[in-house]
């Protein structure tokens, strides 16, 4: 890390913080409505568990929902934004290394991952009532599934050219793999081949594993889920790392 | 001997079938003023951003003040400050924000006199606290100068700094910028007015299809290209015939005649007193860049070399606009 690292993360953060009406406001007020409108539809037809109510269920899921949503949208649209505006050059003639811009974009995604997870449950807290979550699940799944969707939201930064790409990215990538990752249900009431296919969305470990941290169950074992996770999160962000080393789409 | 401000050599650089860069070779040694100029797609803007690292070039090398741009760039970046072409901003700040940012990149903190400083010089202090957004183009375009100059870089690259700038803010640019000079900074200016070059750079290098076509003082290009004359339109009667060799009449009457000094003004009006014939309007000519410009862009219509597609097709378009 060089010494301006720290500037470009406080601008990142100060970036969505600048709009926190429009960049954790909003994301909370869709969770709630989520909430509300299913837990109302289907309560009385799903038990996820034994003992755990679907309501219950809904929240660490939404809230992890979010968080992935969050983290990408922040790196990614901040990025874009530099490119299509241009004043992406004045961090590109800084003196900055790759590592830096991997970081400060990364941490500022998880910032603001964070910042919408607790906002969340802090709101329904009083809605549905909740066991208190296990820290170091709650940690270890938060940071490494909002670090997942930070760095695939660098990648889908730099490789976007125009806001239409980046939509596409976000609507037939990121979306279909956090609904379908197990939010709304457990993978265990799915027929074989869906439950076998949701098993290849590291999304759907992130949710499990954070779940977990609240019910002391889930549909994995939460180390298998730490791992599988972890490893994902390691391997997007060293192609992150390596699409910053390489100039790719930043330096012409 | 201490290395040149900035040096490139052999720099190339090809888009597709485009040649953006060809073998550029190039030093402006430190304390400088300098000219980069030549037609739009020249290649100007390329060398620029391949300085500070933007563009990465196919070949050659580029240092600043010695460092290597690719091999020690975070050296060469902290040596050189850019204010690029585009007209280019963040939103989401107020100019103070833009400028303490920029400087914190860069790794300085608590340089807050020297921002105030550069906000005063660059009459932008009312507007310190002003969004980006809601500032004109001109004073945009002066922020862009400021965050160029945040790291107080002894290489100052200037892209064009005073296109749509009005005339008073391009006079207190200029003379902030001579200031930076004076107290040693090195400064490498693109431009598309001329009078601005020939003003204020000792040294000017003019480039034209990604390569280097003169390179040499200001003064020796005019002398070699431009010269001074004296137009004179007369009453009646022509030019007495020591006088009309060498000089040219235009379409509207203006005899045009090459003259050296003030002294061959002066023989050169005896002369017409002499011949008895009468002045009705007379103006001097200094030699003039833009005249140098016209000249050095116009030879040398076909390239030496004729390597890429791109650098083929050029010419014949120029036959056929012929």
């Amino acid at each position: 890390m060089t010494r301006g690292f720290p500037t470009l993360l406080r601008k990142e953060v100060m970036r969505f913080w600048k709009v926190s009406f429009q960049t954790v406001a909003a994301p909370v007020l869709s969770a709630l409505l989520f909430l509300v409108i299913f837990s109302h539809a289907l309560s009385r037809h799903v038990e996820a568990y034994p003992g755990v109510g679907y309501a219950q269920f809904l929240v660490p899921g939404l809230a992890m929902m979010s968080m992935l949503q969050n983290a990408f949208a922040n790196s990614s649209s901040s990025l874009i934004q530099s490119k299509i505006t241009g004043n992406v050059v004045f961090i590109l003639l800084a003196p900055l290394t790759p590592g830096d811009l991997f970081a400060a974009y990364l941490l500022a995604a998880v910032a603001r991952a964070v910042l919408v997870g607790a906002c969340v449950i802090l709101a329904v807290a009083w809605l549905v009532p909740l066991p208190m979550p296990n820290l170091f699940w709650l940690v270890a799944f938060g940071f490494t599934g909002a670090g997942i969707l930070g760095a695939l939201g660098i990648i889908a930064g730099i490789w976007a050219e125009k806001f239409d790409q980046l939509a596409a990215f976000q609507n037939f990538l990121v979306m279909p793999l956090t609904f379908l990752a197990g939010v709304f249900y457990s993978i265990e009431s799915l027929p074989p081949f869906w439950q076998a296919a949701s098993h290849l969305n590291p999304f759907f470990y992130a949710i499990d594993g954070f779940r977990y941290a609240f019910f002391g169950r889930a549909d994995v074992s939460p180390w298998a889920s730490l791992a599988i996770a972890s490893g994902t999160f390691c391997a997007l962000s060293w192609l992150t790392l390596h699409l910053l080393r390489s100039g790719y789409k930043l330096r012409h | 001997m201490a290395a040149p401000a900035v040096e490139v050599r052999d720099a190339s650089k090809t888009y597709g079938a485009l040649r953006a860069l060809d073998g550029v070779s190039l030093a402006v040694e430190e304390g400088e003023f300098f000219a980069l100029l030549g037609p739009n797609g020249a290649g100007k803007t390329t060398l620029i951003s391949a300085l500070g690292g933007l563009v990465r070039p196919d070949a050659g090398t580029l240092r600043v003040m010695g460092r290597d741009v690719a091999a020690e760039y975070q050296d060469a970046r902290r040596l050189l400050g850019i204010v690029p072409q585009e007209v280019v901003f963040d939103p989401f700040f107020t100019v103070r924000e833009t400028l303490e940012l920029q400087a914190g990149y860069f790794g300085l903190r608590g340089n807050r006199p020297w921002i105030d400083e550069l906000l005063e010089r660059l009459a932008l202090a009312p507007k310190a606290d002003a969004n980006m957004r809601s500032l004109s183009g001109g004073m945009k375009r002066r922020v862009m100068v400021a965050q160029a100059l945040v790291h107080r870089p002894p290489v100052i690259v200037l892209d064009e700094p005073t296109a749509g700038v009005d005339v008073e803010l391009r006079q207190t640019l200029w003379q902030f910028v001579r200031e930076l000079n004076a107290a040693g900074h090195t400064i490498l200016l693109t431009t598309h007015y001329l009078e601005e070059a020939q003003n204020l750079c000792a040294r000017i290098a003019m480039m034209k299809a990604g390569r280097i076509v003169a390179l040499d003082s200001t003064q020796r290009l005019l002398d070699a290209f431009s010269e001074r004359v004296l137009r004179v339109k007369l009453e009646g009667g022509e030019l007495p015939p020591a006088l009309a060799a060498g000089s040219a009449v235009d379409a509207a009457g203006w005899h045009r005649i090459p003259v050296e000094s003030a002294a061959e003004v002066e023989s050169a009006l005896a002369r017409l007193r002499e011949a008895g014939i009468r002045v009705s309007h007379l103006e001097v000519a200094e030699p003039e860049l833009e005249e140098v410009f016209v000249k050095i862009m116009a030879r040398q219509e076909m390239p030496a070399r004729v390597a890429a597609p791109a650098a083929r097709a050029r010419p014949a378009g120029r036959e056929e606009a012929a």
